[in-house]
């Protein structure tokens, strides 16, 4: 590369190697009615997901319809706050304002008889530990801080079940 | 369910990416941050502010920074009557292309008149409203605020029409 020169007042300047151009799109997000019923059973401590008429799997958080057979998801299924870790990912970089110490695990939790896992954090276990297949529960927030959203569930951690066999859940991984 | 019942919320998607300068960006940058503004002579001797890499005729490889002036003449502009949050005023400014004295090709920067769309002219001049210089030792941590010039194009907070201020 050929040589630069400078003018004087930049001589021997330490120079500016790189700079900061953050971006940010500013979105306003409609839930739709399947999310919107879903999320205020969850201010309710509730966890509603829909069943496909067709494939009868169910979906939560539901959309209202079946990705698979584009039938309307009618049936509601109430499902219990435990299920399985079907992936994860040890999160190391900071971000999020630095919201979460590192490293912590984020994961795909397929939760006991739903067909389509959800992302959410697994806490109280080193991030070391944590595998395919363990078994979790969810850690609500206290009751006056639960809301119509998920993160009126804080995390997930292991609830002492050994973990499932692939089996149970590589349909979903 | 009603329609009203639909939950809404906002959602904000960032990215904080930081880009590296290299050595002629990274000079217009520094010259900021120190208080001036510099350009690139090109092929044919003309200055371009920004400076840039290579020519835009001919291609070859350019290295001669050199300073130009902090103010310059208005060779067009938009009105902005209703700024965006993001953008370097929160009242109704220009965006303007400014040829700044010693410079031959324009540069984009906001231009302030107070709010007054009918204070700006094509040929008018303006001179640079620089930020700050950071107080030596100070490290005050970085909050997204721009308090001090830190080598950013907004290390000029915006320009100003000449002798007003």
């Amino acid at each position: 590369m050929a040589e630069i020169t400078l003018p004087p007042r930049l001589e021997g300047v330490e120079p500016v190697r790189s700079i900061r151009v953050p971006a940010s799109i500013h979105y306003r997000y409609t839930a739709g009615e399947a999310s919107s019923k879903f999320l205020r059973e969850v201010a309710k401590k509730r966890l509603v997901g829909q069943q496909c008429p067709l494939c009868k799997k169910v979906y939560v958080p539901p959309r209202g319809c079946c990705p698979t057979d584009g039938v309307p998801t009618v049936g509601e299924v109430e499902l219990k706050d435990t299920g399985t870790i079907t992936s994860f990912c040890i999160v190391n970089v900071p971000f999020m304002q630095n919201l979460m110490e590192i490293p912590y695990v984020g994961a795909l939790i397929l939760l006991d008889g739903s067909d389509l896992p959800i992302m959410h954090l697994i806490q109280e276990i080193p991030a070391d530990q944590v595998v395919p297949g363990m078994r979790v529960e969810a850690v609500w927030v206290p009751d006056d801080e639960i809301g119509p959203t998920l993160e009126s569930i804080k995390y997930f951690r292991p609830n002492g079940e050994p973990d499932a066999p692939l089996e149970t859940y590589k349909e979903h991984v | 369910m009603g329609e009203a019942e639909v939950l809404t919320a906002p959602l904000v998607i960032e990215y904080p990416f930081s880009r590296t300068t290299g050595p002629v960006i990274g000079a217009f940058f520094t010259a900021l941050r120190e208080g001036f503004i510099v350009g690139i002579k090109g092929a044919d001797g003309r200055v371009i502010v920004p400076p840039v890499e290579y020519d835009p005729e001919t291609s070859e490889e350019l290295t001669e920074i050199v300073e130009v002036g902090s103010a310059g003449v208005v060779t067009t502009w938009a009105w902005v009557s209703e700024p965006l949050a993001d953008q370097p005023l929160d009242r109704p400014f220009a965006w303007a292309l400014i040829k700044l004295d010693g410079a031959d090709t324009a540069f984009l920067h906001a231009v302030d008149t107070g709010g007054d769309a009918t204070a700006l002219t094509t040929g008018a001049r303006v001179t640079a409203r620089w930020r700050a210089a950071r107080p030596d030792g100070d490290t005050t941590e970085d909050d997204g605020v721009r308090r001090f010039r830190e080598g950013h194009i907004l290390d000029i907070e915006c320009f100003e029409i000449e002798g007003e201020s």
